[in-house]
């Protein structure tokens, strides 16, 4: 492997920058993976770029959202075509509300002490857990976001073919009756049941970043990794002018180093809403091919769209088809004479078989023993 | 000479073409890595773009055995690994019991006598674990995304080991290591520490001349003008944004079914009377037949 490329570096070399590379663009890649990468490329001869790409290819990435970037990374890399840099740079930086209050303007300017401050605070729990978001201050959601992290939820629960033992006279086993018959010279003295076992559906969370929703999205997103937490089987999707899937990153279990991963992820943070698009894209990429199929759906979102409502309408008809429950959480309608007149809410509003509140904290503990029903 | 010992990317295109499977570069560059260093091949891709297909051609390539796992919801070692057969272990008791045996012999060994390979059911996994000799079997884990994670992580064990212990019986482990090719639908993501195990490859859509290529080896009665059209007016509606884009398993039964009722040039009646057989969601239908087949018929005709 160490014929010279260029007259100056070795072809591992080479091969260590491109790892590099891909590593800077975000693409997740295993030490493991790179040695192979390495040893693919012995396998392969490196006679040519094409083997050296398709040694990357089936080393280096293994999901498909990636292909595109390998796909630059390569070709800037390897073939010398430098129009990474800029598109990299480009890309918007964003940025979630942060637990440090260090640099907090109302915090400073309340003339009260700490102390004051703090038991202040507590009396106002009540009050506070029932406060629109948009009303909040920074303090006042630091506090929501430590109550959030509190917040767990189990899920609704479905049939599962997996078959569970009781004592219960259901379905009788066979195998264990059996089994432990032999003990007793092939006498069944002890007879075993079964039944079928009981799992979580898996919940699918679909969270609009549009610009609408900024106010309540920067709080609902910390409420997604609450749900997040909880439990295994959930996904979380953003929905923008784009949809993101934010699984991977907000399952880490730290709050903040969480909201990093996500924001970094998420590239159309208050942009405009194209709502249909965006449920078009999760059905056909994610949802109707399995994710979605018997799942509870959760979407938070106001519902407005800037796109063609005729397209909520259908798409969210095909997402409804397939699920087992699609419940809507709009913050707006806990406005009083509150009437779903967004064009996107009220095309969705025919396939939603719950439509709740979203818009405080007791709000969302109402949503999440809804869904745990 | 073995699958595991051939020589170059392009004997792989060149042996997997004679078993009528076309494989394009990239699919051919990963099985050929998985064959050399000995590791599964994790497929992903649309339905219907030729993954089950290519564990099959692998084993006949192979001449060996295909052992396919279809993975399911609460699959779990009983299905995939191994069972008693107690019935028939209890027929034996009472066999022995009959015949006084149980007065000569001790419990002991009766007991022993329960617990012997002949009562033991194999699964596919404990199937592709006991091959003897060469060829290697193939071993297809179909769908894994299917099963629950749980078991996934049990795979990963086995897949890492390639050897099994059952406790009655001591540890199996493979003298001829499978080719292991797992399928995915990416229903849900599967585990790094399984993907870092294989070779992993993005299957697409055939491009037109492949998939010219591909109905004419596997629906040998369509004629080379046909098979244009099909594959022309498949890619047009790939690139419609349907709901289910025709895979090439429905582009090779859409070319039979044409054939089947006579048709040797494609009109609009013809298309419009085996639609059903190429797209299977209404409204993808709706949508192709509200454009009009105008379009993909000037298309098919160009050239």
């Amino acid at each position: 492997m160490n014929q010279v490329i260029d007259g100056q570096k070795t072809l591992d070399r080479h091969l260590i920058d491109f790892v590099d590379q891909l590593r800077n663009t975000g693409v997740k890649i295993s030490l493991g993976s790179s040695i192979d990468f390495g040893l693919a490329v012995t396998e392969l001869g490196a006679g040519s770029s094409e083997d050296i790409y398709w040694a990357g290819r089936s080393t280096l990435i293994n999901r498909p959202e990636d292909i595109s970037i390998y796909n630059k990374v390569f070709k800037s890399h390897w073939l010398g075509i430098d129009s990474l840099v800029d598109e990299v740079n480009k890309l918007p930086a964003l940025d979630f509300l942060f637990d440090d209050l260090s640099d907090d303007s109302e915090f400073e300017d309340s003339s009260k002490s700490e102390n004051d401050f703090l038991s202040v605070k507590y009396s106002n729990l009540e009050i506070l857990s029932s406060k629109d978001f948009s009303n909040c201050n920074r303090a006042e959601l630091q506090e929501l976001f430590y109550l959030m992290n509190e917040i767990r939820f189990m899920g609704e629960l479905k049939k599962s073919r997996r078959m569970v033992k009781t004592k219960k006279h259901r379905k009788f086993d066979f195998e264990k009756s059996v089994k432990s018959s032999f003990r007793t010279s092939g006498e069944i003295v002890k007879k075993h049941f079964q039944e079928g076992g009981e799992r979580r559906r898996r919940l699918v969370l679909l969270l609009d970043i549009s610009g609408s929703m900024e106010v309540y999205a920067r709080v609902l997103i910390r409420f997604v990794h609450a749900v997040m937490l909880g439990r295994s089987d959930v996904e979380a999707f953003t929905l923008g002018t784009r949809l993101t899937r934010l699984t991977k990153e907000l399952s880490t279990r730290n709050p903040d180093a969480a909201l990093k991963r996500a924001s970094d992820a998420v590239e159309d943070w208050s942009g405009g809403t194209r709502l249909g698009e965006g449920i078009k894209e999760f059905n056909d990429h994610w949802g109707i091919r399995g994710m979605a199929r018997g799942a509870t759906v959760l979407i938070l979102s106001d519902g407005w769209d800037r796109g063609d409502s005729e397209i909520v309408a259908e798409q969210m008809q095909r997402l409804h088809r397939v699920t087992h429950r699609i419940v809507w959480a709009n913050p707006l309608k806990a406005t009083p004479d509150y009437e779903p007149l967004a064009k996107g809410m009220a095309a969705a509003l025919p396939h939603i078989d719950n439509f709740v509140e979203g818009n405080s904290f007791d709000s969302l503990k109402d949503l999440s023993i809804l869904l745990t029903k | 000479m073995g699958l595991r010992d051939v020589s170059s990317v392009e004997k792989v295109i060149e042996e997997l073409s004679t078993q009528n499977y076309l494989a394009d570069r990239g699919l051919a560059t990963a099985v050929f890595l998985s064959l050399r260093q000995n590791r599964p091949l994790l497929l992903e891709g649309e339905a219907g773009v030729g993954k089950t297909e290519l564990a099959k051609s692998l084993s006949n390539w192979a001449d060996g055995d295909l052992i396919r796992l279809q993975c399911y919801e609460g699959i779990d070692s009983n299905q995939a690994v191994y069972e008693w057969d107690y019935a028939r272990q209890l027929l034996h008791l009472r066999t022995a019991e009959a015949s006084g045996r149980t007065e000569d012999v001790s419990t002991d060994v009766l007991e022993g006598e329960l617990y012997d390979e002949r009562f033991l059911i194999r699964r596919p996994l404990l199937q592709a674990l006991s091959v003897k000799n060469d060829p290697p079997p193939v071993l297809l884990i179909d769908e894994i995304d299917r099963a629950d994670d749980e078991f996934e992580a049990f795979l990963l064990e086995i897949l890492s080991e390639y050897s099994i212990t059952i406790p009655e019986l001591g540890t199996y482990r493979s003298e001829v290591k499978p080719i292991v090719v797992i399928t995915s639908n990416r229903t849900r993501d599967l585990h790094d520490a399984l993907k870092r195990r294989c070779f992993y490859h993005w299957v697409e859509h055939p491009d037109v001349e492949r998939e010219i290529e591909i109905i004419r080896i596997r629906a040998p009665k369509v004629s080379l003008l046909l098979a244009e059209e099909v594959s022309k007016a498949a890619a047009f509606l790939r690139g419609m944004d349907l709901y289910k884009p025709p895979g090439v398993a429905e582009t090779i039964d859409w070319a039979e079914a044409l054939v089947t009722i006579g048709v040797d040039d494609l009109d609009e009646d013809s298309v419009d009377e085996t639609l059903g057989t190429l797209i299977k969601y209404r409204e993808d239908q709706e949508r192709v037949r509200s454009r009009g087949f105008d379009e993909i018929l000037s298309l098919v005709r160009q050239g």
